[in-house]
């Protein structure tokens, strides 16, 4: 389909992709980019926050024309049984910043606005283009792809791959295994409107802040999984995810649980009288540091989710994302310098960088948290209502004396978890947490 | 107890077409980008997709087998992984620019 040679191809124009077609056509390099939806972010989805640190190290000045939604200065973590929720909120004037740390955003628009950068930079777009397979040579080097445009192909010197969660090339090729069920969310999402000084007075915000609610309990009705609800400049947009396996063994609907969620009394008011336009739903790899598959080979580098790239314990993403696209990109740049091979004993380089990051080091910290979480399902329902029901205790005031009511809440553990398991559970978080 | 926690309880008594409806799509008429393999009896891992889906495209028919009616399917890629070990689906990325198409995302 395009006769000359590019540099390098990227399958994807998501936040990874468009990292790693940015850092490349902005150094000189002929990139050619192929997504499969009608515009880029049609096809995405996320919370989302987006964390400046990882854009500014691509883009220092995106501040002055980026699509951003509301910069976060308020934190809310929920514990909730079915009626209550116990919070542990941070807020801080510190976040009103001349360069705020995070911001909401919609992918929708704000993909849009990163590709205009990498087209901008040079390099060649095209969208509605599906990639099917990788091409390689006879020494099973991978030199190009085909496409779904007439079948056509485009070669190149290497290919990366940031096609996402949900990567078939990179699957089908056999660069990775097949997801599992185990270590992959699902979370569905929908976005409330509402006007922005409604907003702006029920969460207590003035101009461009915003609050993140990150929730956890009996929300998910028993399974591993997490709620939110981000504020953006005249939407809220609302979620709820769990592990796959746990659908698929409860027998649960995540749609469902977003009704369930949304009708939650400490949420429901947050919602009233919006109107939702979308409902969306997505994986999340959530396996961590054991799933991240190869990441690099003979003319190839993956990057993003579809390396497993999500720091789940921090709802973190999009930032592993642009970071592994950015030094994928560096990391042929330095080697197309040198003029030296694509192959697979240069590109790991790649991974050698990645592992004195951020990112490689906060996966391996969190290595045996996904796993914890999985197997620990008293995390999600047992000790929510535990906490939930000693703050009622504590806090009801009713005449009974303060020494009977730390006595009950202290029997209330003891019976609801025995000694030993509250030993046990407190010392295996300590363990994968460390 | 609302109707929605009720429909959480049961886990199939909410309607999704109500949420779908608010999506935009542009249908590949006659090329549907999931497909089930012929069965006279579901798989487990088939018979879960009827809950699991997001999108609510799977449904048991009288006779006891799974459909995919795949209109309103978010590309999310559950099913895929819920049946890659027993292989009842095939999967494919709907062809470029069809499909789901995220205003917000």
């Amino acid at each position: 389909m395009i006769e000359e040679r590019f540099d390098a191809i990227v399958v994807g124009a998501g936040p990874s992709g468009n990292a790693a077609a940015y850092t490349m056509a902005k150094a000189g390099l002929k990139v050619l980019q192929l997504e499969r939806g009608e515009y880029p972010g049609s096809k995405n989805v996320q919370g989302a926050i987006l964390y400046a640190d990882a854009l500014e190290k691509i883009i220092p000045d995106f501040r002055e024309d980026a699509p951003l939604e509301r910069h976060i200065i308020e934190q809310r973590l929920w514990t909730m049984d079915e009626k209550s929720y116990v919070g542990m909120h941070y807020r801080s004037e510190d976040f009103n910043e001349e360069r705020p740390n995070r911001y909401t955003i919609l992918r929708a628009q704000f993909d849009k606005w990163f590709s205009s950068k990498v087209r901008e930079a040079g390099a060649i777009l095209l969208c509605e283009t599906t990639v099917t397979e990788l091409i390689r040579d006879g020494a099973g080097k991978v030199t190009g792809v085909r496409t779904d445009r007439d079948g056509g192909t485009a070669l190149a010197d290497i290919v990366i791959l940031g096609e996402g969660v949900n990567g078939l090339v990179g699957q089908r090729s056999g660069l990775r295994p097949e997801l599992q069920p185990d270590s992959v969310a699902l979370a569905v999402k929908e976005m409330h409107f509402l006007p922005r000084e409604v907003i702006e007075s029920r969460f207590n915000l003035k101009g461009n802040e915003g609050v993140v609610i990150e929730a956890m309990g009996t929300i998910t009705d028993g399974m591993t999984g997490t709620g939110f609800l981000y504020t953006n400049q005249e939407s809220v947009s609302v979620g709820i995810g769990c592990i796959v396996s746990d659908f698929a063994e409860s027998g649960k609907t995540a749609y469902g649980l977003l009704e369930a969620f949304k009708n939650h009394p400490s949420i429901k008011p947050l919602l009233e009288n919006s109107e939702c336009k979308e409902y969306a739903a997505h994986l999340i790899p959530e396996g961590g540091y054991h799933s991240i598959p190869e990441l690099y080979g003979d003319g190839w580098l993956v990057v993003g989710d579809a390396g497993q790239f999500v720091n789940a314990v921090h709802r973190e993403g999009s930032n592993l994302a642009m970071t592994t696209g950015r030094i994928a990109g560096e990391t042929v740049i330095a080697l197309k310098h040198r003029g030296a091979a694509m192959s697979k004993a240069n590109l790991a380089a790649y991974k050698r960088t990645l592992d004195e990051t951020f990112v490689m080091k906060d996966l391996k910290k969190y290595k045996r948290i996904p796993a914890l979480l999985h197997r620990n399902k008293q995390l999600f329902g047992l000790y929510p209502r535990l906490l939930t029901a000693a703050a009622q205790t504590w806090f009801r005031v009713d005449g009974v004396d303060k020494r009977s009511k730390e006595n009950a809440i202290l029997r209330s553990f003891r019976k609801g978890r025995t000694l030993s398991g509250l030993i046990g559970d407190a010392f295996k978080l300590a363990r994968a947490w460390r | 107890m609302t109707d929605a926690m009720d429909a959480n309880a049961t886990g199939t008594g909410f309607k999704v077409e109500e949420k779908l409806f608010q999506n935009r799509y542009l249908v590949d008429v006659g090329r549907p980008h999931i497909t089930i393999k012929p069965h006279d009896v579901p798989s487990k891992a088939l018979l879960a997709l009827t809950h699991a889906c997001p999108a609510g495209c799977y449904s048991k028919n009288d006779s006891g087998q799974v459909e995919a009616t795949i209109d309103g399917c978010l590309e999310c890629g559950t099913c895929r992984v819920i049946t890659a070990k027993t292989g009842d689906i095939e999967w494919n990325y709907p062809r470029g620019g069809f499909g789901v198409l995220f205003k917000f995302g």
